[in-house]
């Protein structure tokens, strides 16, 4: 099992990677999401997988009475999901925008000349 | 997209998915579920409703903007986060009344926290679906 | 101590963002409660320092879980101050924006996200646990993503890309090392961190780690390979935002670095030498980068880039006068770059550009603000009782003791360079006549009163700061001196958060 998950963070990691170098829009976002997914397999990995209860204890229950999984990785890849959640959508929005504006999937089109701001 | 069955199977699935939303929403302090995930459960819902009708007759059904949901639920959130500190607690300790409520269960601080998560997650989702889809119609005129 | 309203600066500026987000679409009631909250936030700030100042460092353990297990909040003396000088920085961009940001903006949300920022900025400083840091770093991009587009002109969206994407790549590079150092040790505390750090047997994954870190915090900081993305999207979003950026943003990677290097990650002899590469190319780049430029905020941009290299060398050294030398330089900085992208918004309502070709004779028609701008740049440049000159003389005083001439070369060209830009624009803005061809668009003069004095005075209260800093070097020189001191012994902070027990 720990081996299958280091070959897919390797893999996930190794897209992402190579999704962002690239010239498209599409794909810097596919590389970012990527590049996102892995690092929760790897927190999930390096959290220990054990085959331990859910760590959600009875009420009665007075002391450990079984191996648990450790809670504290599940507390960090919900979090981490939730703000790349967050990230993805706006990366999207914006993505859009640009290319509405550009008309063109190319990051290397985004150059315009200085033009006077506010 | 207009399916007639997806459309009559909406008219169903909508009620009970936001049901079933709440209850994730109850269940959060002890078993798996919460403010988040029963959030986003509750604008599946709505999205879902959006694909069979229209983006359009999900706001009317909405009624109001799910941009002014956003100040509700921080609001509601950050004062059960705040609240303890007027009984010298750190802040987010968790308060709790001293009987359980039939049906509901034991109620704190921590579950108001969780309705101002799950309200927050239904308008940042549906304020962003919307801005999407109405992108695309406008765009499409 | 355990204090519990050390996290005052931060609910501060959620409840004004949450009052804000209900009085949307009203912008009158938004610039009221904005200032209110801003100054409400400083206030709060300055109790928390006075307390830290006297009493030592406090902590807060969230939802009363203890130390190790919950998170953990932590005001010591760095943390304190900074959120300090946030406050009056963000106090003062408040009250500029009121005037300097246009009324479309202000419809699409800009004052919340502002308050969300500098919530976010308070937050990163209070922590003390090192996911947390993540979720306030992520607070603080995802405000500023929302601050960098709004408005959605072309260029400014362009400046988006580039900022978002490298920007979400830091904080995969930061996440990636929480997650390997959550794997080694099984804490995320860092106080628990730096004590069971020394447990570990396998030294060289702990390096491999630190470099994560490193480069998550050098995008954010802008350091020498990483930098690209400031030069290229910190002109295009309107002066009040900018300034917020330039000020304030760069500097939460430092803070992060001096952080978990000092508490973490005590740096060896390959990441010093590695630190001190980086400063002097970091310098000598952003000095090339200014010297060509002539929009001012481009200009601004590049300088911004340049003296992070003073402080990524004093994080090098890692000595105590070269850590007085960074934080002081880090105080200073905050003040002088926030109080620049304000003065370059000003020269932009005055004359409607900020191209230095078309721009001149300010000096002739406003002499009173001319004199003002003048300490800020004076400041800027290093003057001698102004406060851009103490914390260089710590710096270079250190990178002779230990014999890094490169960085010490680079530091004299650095200021150099510096000091030739500030006179350049000074002459061509402020000294040189209009040029004859171009047609001045004020739309300074027809403001009314109020208005002019909402743009002037906070670039004058920052100023004053600046002074302040400057002609009491003496009181500053012992701040830093003790919070040094707490950097380099950090068993006060351990035993703050810990207890005793554990040392």
């Amino acid at each position: 099992m720990e081996l299958l998950l280091i070959i897919l963070i390797g893999l996930l990691y190794g897209a992402g990677v190579y999704m962002i170098l690239r010239r498209s829009m599409v794909k810097l976002l596919l590389g970012i999401m990527f590049l996102g997914t892995g690092a929760n397999v790897l927190i999930f990995l390096l959290g220990g997988i054990t085959k331990g209860k859910p760590p959600v204890i009875d009420e009665a229950a007075k002391m450990f009475q079984d191996v648990y999984a450790d809670p504290i990785p599940q507390a960090l890849i919900l979090t981490a999901i939730v703000i790349s959640f967050a990230l993805t959508a706006f990366a999207i929005v914006l993505l859009k925008r640009v290319y509405a504006l550009v008309d063109s999937d190319d990051l290397d089109d985004l150059n315009t000349p200085e033009e006077e701001d506010i | 997209m207009k399916s007639p069955i997806l459309q009559s199977a909406t008219k169903y699935l909508l009620p009970i998915l936001l049901l079933f939303s709440f209850f994730l929403l109850l269940r959060g302090h002890y078993y798996p579920g919460g403010g988040f995930v029963g959030g986003l459960v509750a604008s599946i819902a709505f999205v879902l409703h959006s694909f069979a009708n229209g983006t359009e007759a999900t706001m009317k059904i909405l009624k109001r903007k799910p941009l002014s949901l956003i100040p509700i639920g921080l609001g509601v959130s950050a004062i059960s986060v705040t609240l303890p500190l007027l009984f010298g607690y750190p802040p987010m300790t968790g308060l709790w009344f001293e009987e359980p409520i039939p049906f509901i269960g034991m109620i704190g601080s921590s579950l108001f926290f969780d309705l101002g998560v799950y309200l927050v997650v239904i308008g940042v989702v549906l304020t962003i679906l919307f801005t999407i889809s109405l992108n695309n119609l406008e765009e499409k005129n | 101590m355990i204090d519990n309203h050390i996290l005052g600066p931060v609910f501060i500026h959620l409840f004004t963002a949450i009052l804000q987000l209900v009085a949307w679409r009203k912008t009158a009631t938004q610039r009221v409660i904005s200032a209110i909250g801003s100054f409400l936030g400083l206030l709060v700030a300055i109790r928390l320092f006075t307390k830290v100042y006297t009493t030592g460092i406090l902590t807060l353990n969230a939802s009363n879980w203890e130390a190790p297990f919950g998170i953990v909040f932590v005001a010591d003396l760095l943390s304190s101050t900074l959120v300090l000088i946030t406050s009056l920085a963000g106090l003062a961009v408040s009250l500029f924006s009121s005037t300097g940001i246009s009324r479309q903006r202000m419809l699409y949300g800009y004052f919340p996200i502002f308050h969300f920022l500098v919530m976010g900025l308070n937050g990163a400083f209070l922590t003390g646990d090192i996911f947390n840091l993540y979720v306030w770093f992520e607070v603080i991009i995802i405000s500023s993503f929302v601050l960098m587009t709004l408005g959605g002109r072309k260029t400014q969206l362009e400046g988006a890309v580039k900022y978002m994407a490298l920007n979400i790549l830091a904080s995969t590079f930061f996440l990636t090392g929480i997650g390997i150092l959550y794997g080694i040790t099984g804490s995320l505390n860092m106080a628990d961190l730096s004590q069971k750090i020394k447990l570990v047997n396998n030294q060289f994954l702990l390096g491999i780690t630190s470099t994560f870190f490193l480069i998550g915090f050098g995008i954010k900081s802008a350091v020498f390979p990483l930098y690209y993305w400031l030069p290229s999207s910190y002109h295009t979003p309107p002066s009040a935002v900018a300034a917020t950026f330039g000020g304030l943003l760069t500097k939460v990677g430092i803070y992060a670095m001096l952080r978990v290097f000092s508490l973490i990650f005590i740096p060896d002899d390959f990441t010093r030498n590695l630190l001190m590469v980086l400063a002097v190319l970091t310098i000598i780049t952003g000095c090339m980068g200014a010297l060509i430029k002539l929009n001012i905020r481009r200009l601004f941009s590049y300088l911004i880039v340049c003296h992070i290299g003073f402080m990524i060398g004093g994080i090098g050294m890692f000595t105590k006068v070269a850590l007085m030398g960074t934080l002081f330089y880090l105080f200073h900085d905050i003040l002088v770059k926030t109080n620049m992208f304000l003065i370059a918004g000003l020269i932009r309502h005055k004359r409607g550009t900020m191209d230095m070709k078309s721009l001149g004779g300010l000096y002739a028609q406003y002499p009173k603000t001319s004199l003002l701008i003048a300490i800020v740049l004076f400041s800027l440049v290093g003057i001698p009782p102004l406060s851009g000159f103490w914390p260089k003389i710590f710096l270079f005083k250190e990178a002779f003791t230990l014999e890094y001439y490169a960085f010490v070369a680079a530091l004299v060209f650095g200021s150099f360079v510096t000091l030739f830009v500030i006179a350049r624009m000074w002459s061509e803005v402020f000294w040189k006549d209009v040029p004859a061809n171009v047609d001045i668009e004020d739309k300074f003069e027809p403001l009314p009163l109020a208005r002019k004095i909402l743009l002037v005075l906070p670039i004058g209260i920052l100023a004053a700061a600046t002074l302040f800093i400057g002609l009491n070097a003496e009181e500053i020189v012992q701040l830093v001196d003790r919070i040094s001191d707490q950097l380099l012994d950090t068993s006060a902070y351990v035993q703050a958060v810990l207890g005793n027990q554990n040392l």
